[in-house]
């Protein structure tokens, strides 16, 4: 038993192309992810139709081309140019302003101003519709406290808990952890199970007096000391680089990861007792794993935003329960009673596919 | 030629065989499509609010009712403990926490500022600041309400705005998601099934023999990539179907445009995944190869966040990403309309990677074997 692992062990680390990969890879991604990915938007590109071009309205084009979300440009003459700009695809928003736009806010006439958001990315033009809006009720508000008839009477007091900053990397982070663990574990398992069936030495295996239980013991022993490595190497680089907190209790989070990894080598070991080849393997691994745990998981988008049907579907994602707890522990520092219902329902799942995969499991191969 | 057509051949057989092969290539991704395209949007729906009510007045009770009788809030619970509603914060019950103070009717009604605390769970920075937003413009119009009732004068916007959205009126999420998924799925087929299948003659053994036969390099690469080509179109083929035909997308621009596109573009997914099978001796590697350069290409390519927000060391690294291409050209045409000349410099830059890549993929294999 002990020489079988250790014959797996050298059987994967003497491969050194996918050893640079497997660990370089975690990295490279949290470092490209982590600065390059944000949600927010900034430096959005717009235009401006000014039909006025008077103090006023230079002085609002001015506050919104300073407020930092916007890049002014160019300056548009007619509408017809608007269709156009659009279809090129460089801006983004344009900003029309009614003529005598002075003359008619100091005789309280109430100008226009009509904001176009290229809605081909909705949710880019929401927001950015929306700063706009709000840069413009802020020149309104100057102007009327000016006047001081408008005073606040219940003053929000808005504070934001666990992330004050709003960094987008505290979203990442968790979520290419679970990502990363899942290929490893999973797809790595899976494949190097179907690659013994193949090539035909897996025949050599069953043969061999080691039970079948040993056997895959054997096999997946290597993956869980790499996917701990890499966990590990992902929450160091989080915590240094980007200042995630660790609020929590640091042994608690790393069990729920070495939980985690259990799952997805059972999960793994289950798909290839249905996969014959490593392509097959592969692709089911791919495809019905990689969009899934990105898109359904929590990791990019919010689960809560999605129809009923897909938020049922999400419950039977292992990593979305992987993200809540990552979360819960390093950003809210829960102790245990508040994710005991996420780690027992990623204990079940694990209990599944282990007994799916014993049912499967063929000694004798066809 | 005809060789070429009997490798064709070969590799068509080889493919079809395989029926279960068959069907994850073309049941998959559709599926894929379809349940995928609802799950991308940050349209907040409803906000999980924990009232922390510590005046229990009149006041008090109006503000809450101000929340409880908008469609965009739930309230979870209505209590005057700080403690329960940190541990509905902490167990995901609530995202949003308004703590009501003793004196807030007392405060209101001697004319001084009432003030009222808003907490918002923010690891989810976006969300956190669209929640923030949301709800002060509710507590806003509580204020307003209250300057009306107490004969203030009321303060009129001094200028009118109004907006629109163009090209998506009713800001569809799914206008915008399904083309990008189209792509993803389009470039999976494209990268994994050729290179997978190139590495695995090496690994089996058979490239071998094939190298000691008469057939040509060339023969020998145009055979191995044509079918995955094809293949990948008529995904694209179906998946443009199925766009219009559940989710009734819009597509303004020209359906041929689209597939010239995406033919050039296929041809730079299939030079990177022949570079991948020249670079790696088993399955495994060129799968783990392709999935790296997958994930980098796909979550950098602006299909899920913004590159305009992006830092820029790394919009330069998009401008060697073939997705983030392809998937801002699919929009354009679908959603825009915008036609050969609006999208020229993007094709013009797949061509150049296309040749790039090809050149350097066929180069490298030629010295390996």
């Amino acid at each position: 038993m002990r020489g079988f692992i250790i014959k797996e062990f050298y059987h994967i680390f003497r491969d050194v192309r996918t050893m640079i990969i497997l660990f370089g890879m975690p990295v490279i991604q949290i470092l490209l992810f982590g600065f390059a990915l944000t949600n927010e938007i900034k430096n959005a590109r717009i235009a401006v139709l000014d039909h006025s071009k008077d103090d006023v309205t230079m002085e609002i084009i001015n506050k919104i081309a300073s407020s930092g979300y916007f890049i002014l440009d160019e300056n548009l003459s007619s509408e017809s140019d608007i269709e156009d700009r659009f279809r090129e695809g460089k801006i983004r928003l344009v900003i029309i302003f009614e003529q005598n736009f002075a003359e008619n806010l100091l005789k309280g006439n109430k100008p226009g101003i009509h904001i176009i958001g290229d809605a081909s990315d909705p949710n880019t033009a929401s927001l950015l519709v929306n700063y706009a809006l709000a840069i413009i009720r802020d020149y309104e508000a100057d102007l009327i406290i000016n006047q001081a008839s408008f005073n606040m009477i219940i003053l929000p007091e808005p504070k934001m808990l666990f992330n004050p900053e709003l960094k987008g990397v505290f979203m990442f982070v968790p979520g290419i952890i679970t990502v990363l663990l899942m290929l490893v574990c999973a797809m790595m398992t899976s494949i190097s199970i179907a690659r013994e069936k193949e090539i035909g030495t897996m025949e050599v295996l069953l043969v061999s007096p080691l039970k079948p239980f040993q056997i895959i013991v054997g096999k997946v022993a290597p993956y869980v000391v790499l996917s701990l490595v890499n966990a590990v190497t992902i929450l160091t680089l989080g915590y240094f680089v980007f200042g995630m907190p660790m609020q929590g209790n640091i042994v608690l989070l790393l069990t729920e990861a070495l939980l985690f990894i259990i799952m997805a080598l059972s999960m793994g070991i289950l798909i290839s007792t249905i996969a014959k080849t490593q392509q097959v393997a592969m692709f089911i691994s791919l495809a019905g794993l990689m969009l899934p745990t990105i898109l359904l998981s929590g990791f990019i988008f919010p689960i809560e935003n999605m129809p009923v049907a897909l938020q049922v579907l999400s419950n039977i994602m292992p990593s979305k329960w992987f993200i809540i707890i990552i979360k819960s522990i390093m950003l809210k520092g829960t102790e245990i009673v508040y994710i005991w219902k996420e780690t027992l329902i990623l204990i079940l799942m694990t209990v599944i596919f282990i007994g799916l995969s014993i049912k499967n499991f063929k000694i004798r191969l066809a | 030629m005809r060789t070429l057509i009997f490798i064709l051949n070969k590799e068509f057989i080889q493919l079809f065989r395989n029926k279960v092969m068959v069907r994850i290539i073309f049941v998959l991704p559709m599926v894929q499509l379809l349940i995928l395209a609802y799950t991308a949007t940050y349209e907040i729906k409803v906000i999980r609010l924990h009232v922390v009510d510590l005046d229990r007045s009149l006041s008090s009770r109006e503000l809450t009712g101000h929340f409880s009788g908008s469609p965009f809030y739930r309230i979870v619970n209505y209590t005057n403990s700080n403690e329960l509603a940190e541990r509905d914060i902490l167990a995901n019950r609530a995202q949003q926490v308004i703590t009501i103070p003793a004196d807030f009717e007392k405060d209101l009604s001697t004319g001084g500022i009432a003030k009222v605390q808003l907490e918002t769970n923010a690891i989810d920075g976006a969300a956190a600041a669209l929640m923030n937003a949301y709800t002060l413009s509710v507590i806003q119009d509580f204020n307003l309400n209250l300057l009306v009732e107490s004969g203030g004068i009321i303060a009129e916007a001094p200028i009118k705005t109004s907006w629109s959205f163009w090209f998506n009126p009713e800001l569809n999420y799914k206008n915008y998601m399904v083309p990008g998924i189209l792509v993803l799925l389009v470039t999976i087929i494209g990268m994994f099934l050729s290179g997978m299948n190139l590495v695995k003659e090496k690994e089996i053994g058979t490239i071998e023999q094939i190298n000691v036969t008469p057939i040509k390099k060339y023969q020998f690469i145009i055979g191995k990539l044509l079918p995955y080509w094809i293949v990948a179109l008529v995904e694209l083929a179906f998946g443009l179907i199925l766009a219009k035909l559940v989710f009734n997308i819009p597509i303004l621009g020209s359906v041929g445009l689209i597939f010239l596109v995406a033919a050039v573009y296929l041809l730079v997914v299939l030079g990177l995944a022949l570079f991948v099978s020249t670079k790696t001796n088993t399955q495994q590697q060129a799968m783990f190869l392709s999935w790296f350069l997958l994930v980098v290409f796909i979550l950098m390519s602006g299909l899920f966040t913004p590159i305009d927000s992006m830092p820029q060391w790394a919009k330069v690294i998009t401008w060697f990403n073939p997705i983030a291409y392809f998937v801002e050209v699919i929009r354009m045409i679908m959603l825009k309309g915008s036609g050969l000349a609006d999208i020229m410099r993007n094709l013009t830059l797949l061509i150049v990677y296309a040749m790039v890549a090809l050149t350097v993929a066929v180069w490298q294999y030629r010295k390996t074997t």
